[in-house]
């Protein structure tokens, strides 16, 4: 596009608003759609990096809805969820906001099914079909241009293509939000939106690890490579608590096309092998027992992250390729058609790997492989704000305000940007967004009277160093004769690519088979801080790349938070995540708890700690 | 998986530019014709292949791991409201597939602020829009305070 970047007159749009949600996902549309039932004289503005009708990480589409109780038919409550999604996490999640999400989310794929999406129905019973105890089967490949309709008739505004770069706060009282800056990608106009709360449901981070795939296979991460860690990345320049930012997830899923596991594990009940055809998870009970200690290796369902962990110690020993006997379960047309559409409908380039590598799933097993690390607060892992819990359930240090409010006044987050809270997934999400969505509403009516005032000297100050990339590469490149290589510059691609050789190499990526350890820690933040110095001399060729530039803040400055987190816990919590060879085993004593965080960005320090963990669920 | 648009097909209309949720399909200005800026950056989730009403956008398995002479076509229609996938195997073989995508007609989801106006008892309360009605059960479950 370099014909549309010969830098037009940049303008300076205010958009002014009560709420302002930033990220057009499943947390951000939930949020825009309760916020207008319940706001229905506010202005209610969403702010999206892409286009709402397919952003986030659904733009693709599902084949399932991994989290529904289905309590009108009494198969499972609240609790129960509780109790599945804390013994996948080891123990270390919030109890009240999970459940939460878990007393509301039927409410939401009711309303989803009424709205239009295709929900397949149990013959027999004529409830909805159910994948796993959790999950259920839809047809989804129009679920987020649905839920799109739904926000985009809520919203009095919606803004796409902005590239929302940090939060704003209030000129007198910091402790307080005002808004959020950003830039158009199309018009390279810069926005500053003043609210009185913000709600931020932006994405989790896929990119800060090095990917298995090389070159053009850089894009097909499992998460979206558009999922750029804006969610912590605003926050933590926002000065918001966190918590849980070592807990980075990995995923066991059909090699290379990374296509879901859950309809053929659950669903179709295929099985995984190792090469010789030995089903290997039974014969790493007791050597996980030792690890982590009996109560955490027999819990049922076997953790996400121990199953990982067997499937590593198969490979290492040279046992691999793992294989899911896909051929074994494929027995009837109706079968073997929802095989397929459990990729067509989510991850299509799984069906091109089956095509192009001449794989029959009728005929044949395919590989299976554990991808490389990310980091989110929406599936099975829990990294994230610290936030106020529900107020008729939470306890008392889990609450200071309102209901999903993070420890900045007026800042509500939902999705991958709030911690603690694992398998929300795509309903989850949505029905966390309209959590805060209310709660930021009755913010707004109850102490938002008092509009508050932007900083206008923090506006100018960002404005110069939101386009710096920009002009970096206009007067370095005039250095050079053509070419990427420049002594004054690098792109934000060059500086990708040092952060994921960074973190993979010290902080626990496929390279080392996911081991870290303190001195590696120690010296990836060393590197670390030499890529932050060099990120002032990014270059931007153009609008596109800028956005890129930004994406790359927000993905340094949440792996900075991980590379902290993770040398701040001094114990193997989740083997088959990640491991600490010198703290190879789970510490109940020490570490039954949340690692925190406070970023300070004025000085670049950090502020570590701890939070408890409270059980109120049995 | 990485787009390309076919030159002789595309008109440079930009609806792959306006649907791109990673920002990479955008109008050559030379030749006025979509194209793959970034295609380490595609995840190949098909928005602009389904958008275009040209049928001018195809993929190519990414060059790492997928050997050529493969082709995943889809058609998306929002009148018959499926999606119909044709799948060719480098070796020949021929699959083909139809879904649907959603019930009801486009445009007709009926806006919260349609709704009648709830009152303060109910914003006090933990309930949120549509409870407890859509949860279909009698209301909504409260955790005893620990």
């Amino acid at each position: 596009m370099k014909g549309v970047n010969a830098m037009p007159v940049r303008k300076t749009r205010y958009i002014d608003c009560d709420i302002l949600v930033i990220g057009g996902g499943f947390g951000g549309c939930g949020a825009t759609y309760e916020a207008r039932y319940w706001g229905r004289e506010l202005r209610i503005v969403l702010a999206e990096k892409a286009n709402i009708e397919r952003s986030g990480a659904v733009a693709h589409g599902l084949s399932a809805i991994n989290c529904y109780m289905g309590m009108r038919w009494g198969e499972n409550q609240p609790e129960d969820f509780v109790r599945y999604a804390r013994g996948d996490l080891m123990g270390l999640v919030r109890e009240d906001l999970i459940y939460d999400i878990a007393r509301h989310v039927d409410a939401t794929v009711h309303k989803f099914e009424e709205w239009g999406l295709p929900i397949m129905l149990n013959p027999e019973t004529g409830r909805y079909q159910r994948e796993g105890r959790w999950q259920i089967m839809i047809h989804g490949e129009s679920y987020k241009p649905i839920i799109a309709e739904a926000a985009r008739k809520s919203a009095s505004e919606v803004h796409n293509r902005i590239m929302v770069t940090h939060l704003l706060k209030d000129r007198t009282r910091p402790g307080r939000i005002a808004g959020a800056i950003g830039f158009g990608v199309r018009d390279g106009h810069c926005y500053v939106f003043r609210a009185k709360a913000v709600i931020v449901a932006a994405g989790g981070a896929s990119h800060i690890f090095r990917a298995r795939s090389l070159g053009e296979g850089m894009g097909r991460t499992w998460y979206a490579p558009w999922s750029s860690a804006s969610a912590y990345g605003l926050l933590l320049q926002a000065g918001a608590r966190m918590i849980q930012m070592e807990n980075r997830i990995v995923l066991a899923r059909f090699k290379d096309g990374y296509g879901p596991v859950g309809a053929w594990f659950l669903l179709l009940k295929a099985y995984a092998t190792n090469a010789y055809g030995e089903q290997y998870e039974s014969k790493y009970l007791e050597p996980l027992k030792a690890m982590v200690g009996e109560r955490y290796a027999l819990s049922q369902p076997m953790p996400t992250c121990l199953r990982n962990h067997a499937m590593l110690e198969e490979i290492k020993a040279g046992r691999g390729p793992i294989y899911m006997h896909t051929q074994e379960v494929l027995d009837s047309p109706k079968k073997e058609e929802l095989g397929w559409e459990d990729f067509l409908d989510m991850t299509v380039g799984q069906a091109v790997v089956w095509a192009s590598q001449n794989i029959d799933p009728k005929e044949k097993a395919s590989e299976l492989i554990t991808s490389e690390p990310y980091v989110m607060g929406s599936h099975a892992t829990c990294s994230g704000a610290w936030a106020s819990g529900p107020e008729d359930c939470a306890p008392a240090d889990y609450q200071w305000g309102y209901n999903r409010m993070t420890t900045v006044d007026g800042l509500f987050g939902a999705g991958d940007t709030i911690g603690g809270s694992a398998h929300k997934f795509s309903s989850g999400s949505f029905t966390e967004g309209r959590i805060a969505g209310k709660a930021a509403v009755r913010y707004v009516m109850e102490q938002g009277r008092e509009t508050p005032q932007i900083d206008e000297a923090e506006v100018e100050r960002l404005k110069g160093l939101i386009f710096k990339p920009r002009e970096t590469y206009d007067v370095w490149r005039n250095e050079i004769v053509a070419g990427s290589v420049a002594p004054g510059y690098i792109t934000p691609l060059q500086g990708l690519l040092r952060l994921e050789k960074l973190m993979d190499e010290y902080a626990g990526g496929i390279s080392t088979f996911y081991m870290t350890s303190a001195p590696m820690l120690e010296r990836g933040l060393e590197l670390m801080t030499m890529l932050k110095e060099d990120l002032d001399r990014l270059g931007a060729e153009d609008l596109h790349q800028l956005q890129r530039a930004w994406e790359l803040h927000h993905r340094v400055l949440t792996s900075e938070a991980v590379l902290r987190h993770t040398l701040y816990r001094q114990e193997t919590r989740w083997p088959g995540y990640y491991y600490r060879g010198d703290f190879p085993r789970l510490d109940d004593d020490t570490w039954h708890v949340f690692t925190a965080s406070r970023y300070d960005a004025r000085t670049g320090e950090w502020e570590m700690g701890t939070l408890p963990v409270h059980h109120l669920i049995s | 998986m990485p787009t390309f648009a076919y030159m002789t097909r595309c008109d440079g209309c930009g609806q792959c530019v306006d649907i791109c949720p990673s920002d990479i399909m955008h109008i050559d200005p030379t030749y006025r014709r979509a194209y793959n800026i970034e295609p380490n950056f595609c995840w190949e989730c098909y928005s602009c292949v389904k958008a275009c009403p040209q049928q001018a956008i195809d993929v190519r398995g990414y060059a790492d791991f997928a050997p050529l002479g493969h082709s995943v076509r889809v058609r998306r229609d929002e009148v018959s409201n499926t999606v119909s996938w044709k799948i060719r195997y480098r070796d020949g073989r021929l699959k083909e597939f139809t879904f649907p995508i959603r019930t009801t007609p486009w445009g007709s989801i009926k806006p919260p602020s349609a709704y009648p106006q709830p009152d303060q008892e109910a914003l006090d309360s933990p309930l949120l829009a549509h409870e407890p009605e859509a949860l279909m059960i009698e209301r909504l479950p409260v955790l005893p305070r620990a």
